[in-house]
């Protein structure tokens, strides 16, 4: 049929319209950075932008069905911690590191969705206190900051590649269609996007609630650990910083909203969000450009976080029974 | 002919209340089969029994002559129980075809088939006869008809051998009910067994071949469909156990039509859902809102209350034309409307809250100066209500929560009292209450209705219109069908009109 187009605008038009305002504001900071459009710029735009980015990824999936994950922050810095100990060594115990750190990610979603599946707390405060533990964990770890990591692979994925082309946005658009676009096609991320839309309806239409629940949690904490280890590569060292947990956090649910997400769940996708995340981290850039005070950027970004989650209401000026603006 | 499902002696109580009592239903392949009963019969329990919705507390279910047991909506769907259920189980931000293919998608290496998704999806929807849907609409975007309409093709893609439709016409439109004929008649040709429950006696008459009767959670009859006429089919449904003394009504005063109403609405529509209501309430009467439940009773209140938006019609009260824009307005002492909601424990009360809170909430306004609650006042005002409601609470900074539900039903309309309201509306106020308190809440009502309140009350329960009203109001399908007063105001003439039958076929038998 003729019309698909058209519906498949409306299901992504929050992913468009987050990338849209990326590479409006990404031409405005090129345009005005002094070295403009140069392989090192570039490099390191992605560098910063992509570990936003792949922490907005792991948060749009608990947010698809509806939950929340406040610990993203803290798997993210825990993951960092971890392999600043176990990416070390001969390619092969890097290697083994690596596994390390992501299977270590993965658990911590896993309990997370354990605790609110099995437990049935709410996603918001379990996440709270389990993203507590998680950076205890990272503190035992790295009491101070330090550690290393294996000089060659960090390098590798922080460079750029011939052409210019920064080694991040591959990783980015790798990680994109090894999980996300696998998660969103299967059974599983159907489901999850059945129970954010209205839990009971899936619950009545025989979809397994608990297993979509655990399975969206694991795959948040393994894309944090994927973070949290790319972090590792672009610092070459952990630190256990609760600032740089929480500023994550807080971020990844801003990206997720401007990248067309509802956090009533049902709707979105981890793209917008990517994209949600590189406007966020853009933002802050395009101040420097501008030479204007750093003091002005959490004003400026709040701005722009409200102007975006304007639009996303704008449909209840349509609502003829006033109970449904309480739903 | 032989069952293909059978349900023997099955019972089923929620809390101390009884849905079924040892109830029996069978069902035939190639029959379509009609279940009839009024309000709380046990029709729905029945249906989310036989859909592993919910588990039976005693009872057998034997289908293709094996006992089964489903615990899970989906065990009896795989078993090939398809339902359709009257709150639709769609979700509202996925596309048709996602919603078709949700329980059981195509698959191919592991991820969903889109393209096999999508011609399952069209398949199903030609099959329900809505061809014109596109499988790729998010269904929030539909219109109900055409979200019941994939909803009927949802259940049908999964193949089943049992189909069970819960109201599945009450949201269609004209065009939709014929298609949804052909396809059940279809079907039934096919060899499918087809459980339907429906109000519209007009329905059963025009599909079903075999009708069952509840009531009371207990099977009454079963019966070849033109066997029974609508009367004697009323007359099996009616019967319910009248429980409750009522406070004596006042004759019918013959100055009453001089007084001006306190309520006049005239041609009160909205979306749809409802239809020129005319209904005028004078002080000193109770008005019942009788018919089936979800006929735009509950609309009707909340368009009173001023919740809704874009309501057409013309509203007076006391002789005034008036807009009501939000409960915050309806609520004003110029205007004086007070809505005891359906729901006491969502809507009508904040639980964790003390009862003195609860109490003052909706009087904040005359209790407080320059924003300050004043706390003598308050406490004297509930004080007060509490005495003449007689309310049993240990303290009044218990959480009213931790109250009986007939106490918390007398806070709810303690509450709205304190603000002194002409115009009392009440959306069934003594469901799930015990019979001490409501004859208590029955003798309130007429004391308000005397002290020049105009009451509105609708209720679930016929024995309580009949008992507690001057008039009713009968509604279905969003409009008054008739009014009913004094000796016309029967059990069998609020079931037939709740029935949309015009009481001389009723009678004629």
């Amino acid at each position: 049929m003729n019309d698909d187009w058209k519906f498949h605008l409306r299901e992504h038009k929050g992913a468009y319209a987050a990338a849209a305002m990326f590479v409006v504001i990404f031409a405005l900071y090129i345009l005005n950075h002094q070295a403009g459009w140069t392989a090192p710029v570039i490099t390191t735009a992605a560098n910063k932008g992509v570990l936003l980015a792949i922490v907005a990824m792991a948060q749009t999936l608990p947010v698809l069905t509806a939950g929340i994950d406040l610990s993203v922050g803290m798997v993210f810095v825990l993951a960092n911690c971890v392999a600043s100990h176990l990416v070390v060594g001969t390619p092969l115990q890097a290697a083994f590191g690596v596994v390390a750190v992501l299977a270590v990610g993965a658990l911590c979603g896993w309990i997370n969705g354990a605790i609110i599946v099995y437990g049935r707390l709410q996603p918001i405060i379990t996440t709270l206190a389990t993203g507590t533990v998680y950076y205890g964990i990272s503190l035992g770890l790295r009491p101070v900051p330090g550690g290393d990591v294996h000089a060659g692979l960090a390098d590798a994925l922080t460079g750029s590649l011939p052409g210019g082309i920064p080694a991040m946005g591959v990783v980015l658009v790798g990680v994109v269609l090894l999980v996300w676009v696998p998660y969103r096609r299967s059974v599983s991320g159907r489901a999850a996007l059945a129970i954010g839309s209205s839990e009971a309806a899936a619950y009545m239409s025989g979809v397994n609630i608990g297993r979509t629940k655990l399975i969206a949690y694991t795959l948040a904490g393994l894309l944090a650990a994927i973070g949290g280890l790319l972090l590792t590569f672009v610092t070459y060292s952990g630190e256990a910083s609760s600032t740089i947990g929480g500023v994550y956090t807080l971020n990844s649910i801003a990206a997720v909203v401007i990248g067309g997400t509802s956090l009533a769940g049902g709707a979105g996708t981890a793209i917008g969000s990517v994209f949600g995340a590189l406007v966020l981290r853009t933002i802050g850039d395009l101040l420097f450009v501008f030479d204007l005070e750093p003091l002005w950027q959490p004003l400026f970004q709040g701005f722009i976080l409200l102007a975006a989650v304007s639009l996303g209401s704008l449909q209840l000026l349509k609502v003829s029974n006033r109970l449904d603006l309480f739903k | 002919m032989e069952p293909i499902l059978e349900l023997i002696d099955i019972s089923k109580r929620y809390g101390g209340v009884r849905a079924l009592e040892r109830a029996r239903f069978a069902c035939a392949p190639g029959r379509i089969h009609a279940l009839l009963g009024e309000n709380g019969a046990g029709k729905s329990t029945l249906i989310k029994i036989m859909s592993g919705v919910v588990q039976p507390d005693e009872g057998r279910i034997v289908l293709e002559g094996r006992e089964r047991r489903f615990a899970h909506p989906q065990d009896a769907v795989s078993a090939g129980i398809a339902c359709i259920f009257q709150e639709l189980s769609l979700m509202p931000d996925l596309s048709v075809a996602d919603n078709i293919c949700i329980t059981n998608p195509p698959r191919k290496y592991g991820l969903i088939d889109r393209k096999e998704q999508r011609r399952i999806a069209e398949a199903a929807l030609a099959r329900a006869g809505a061809e014109d849907i596109h499988p790729l609409a998010p269904v929030g975007s539909l219109s109900l008809s055409r979200r019941q309409m994939v909803e009927i093709a949802k259940a049908l893609s999964r193949n089943p051998k049992i189909l069970i439709l819960d109201e599945a016409t009450s949201a269609l439109t004209a065009a939709d009910v014929q298609r949804v004929y052909t396809l059940l008649k279809r079907l039934r040709d096919e060899g499918m067994a087809i459980v339907y429950i429906s109000h519209r006696m007009n329905e059963i008459a025009e599909l079903a071949d075999d009708c069952s009767v509840f009531r009371n959670g207990q099977h009454v009859a079963t019966f070849a469909a033109g066997t029974q006429s609508d009367a004697q089919t009323v007359e099996m449904m009616i019967g319910r156990d009248i429980e409750h003394a009522f406070p004596p009504k006042p004759p019918v005063q013959s100055g009453l039509d001089a007084k001006a109403p306190a309520l006049e609405a005239r041609g009160l529509s909205w979306q749809g859902r409802l239809h020129d209501i005319d209904l005028t309430a004078r002080p000193g009467e109770i008005v019942g809102l009788g018919g089936l439940d979800g006929q735009g009773q509950r609309e009707f209140f909340l368009a009173l209350f001023g919740v809704l938006r874009g309501v057409g019609g013309e509203l007076k009260l006391e002789g005034r034309p008036v807009q009501l824009h939000s409960p915050k307005q309806a609520k004003r002492d110029d205007i004086g409307i007070a809505l005891v909601p359906e729901d006491r424990k969502t809507d009508g009360l904040m639980l964790p809250m003390s009862v003195l809170d609860n109490l003052s909430f909706a009087a904040l306004d005359r209790l407080s100066r320059a924003g300050i609650v004043a706390s003598g006042a308050e406490l004297r005002a509930a004080q007060d209500m509490v005495k003449r409601l007689s309310i049993k609470a240990p303290d009044l900074s218990v959480p009213v929560g931790t109250l009986s539900g007939g106490n918390q039903q007398k806070v709810v309309i303690a509450k709205w009292l304190m603000n002194a309201p002409r115009i009392i509306l009440l959306n069934d106020p003594t469901r799930g209450i015990d019979v001490g308190t409501k004859q208590e809440i029955y003798a309130l009502l007429r004391r308000l209705a005397e002290d020049g309140a105009a009451v509105l009350l609708y209720s679930t329960d016929y024995a309580e219109l009949i008992g507690c009203c001057d008039r009713v109001a009968v509604f279905f399908d969003g409009r008054i069908v008739r009014w009913l007063a004094g000796d016309e105001l029967t059990e069998r003439a609020l079931v037939a009109s709740a029935l949309n039958l015009t009481t001389t076929e009723a009678a004629a038998a």
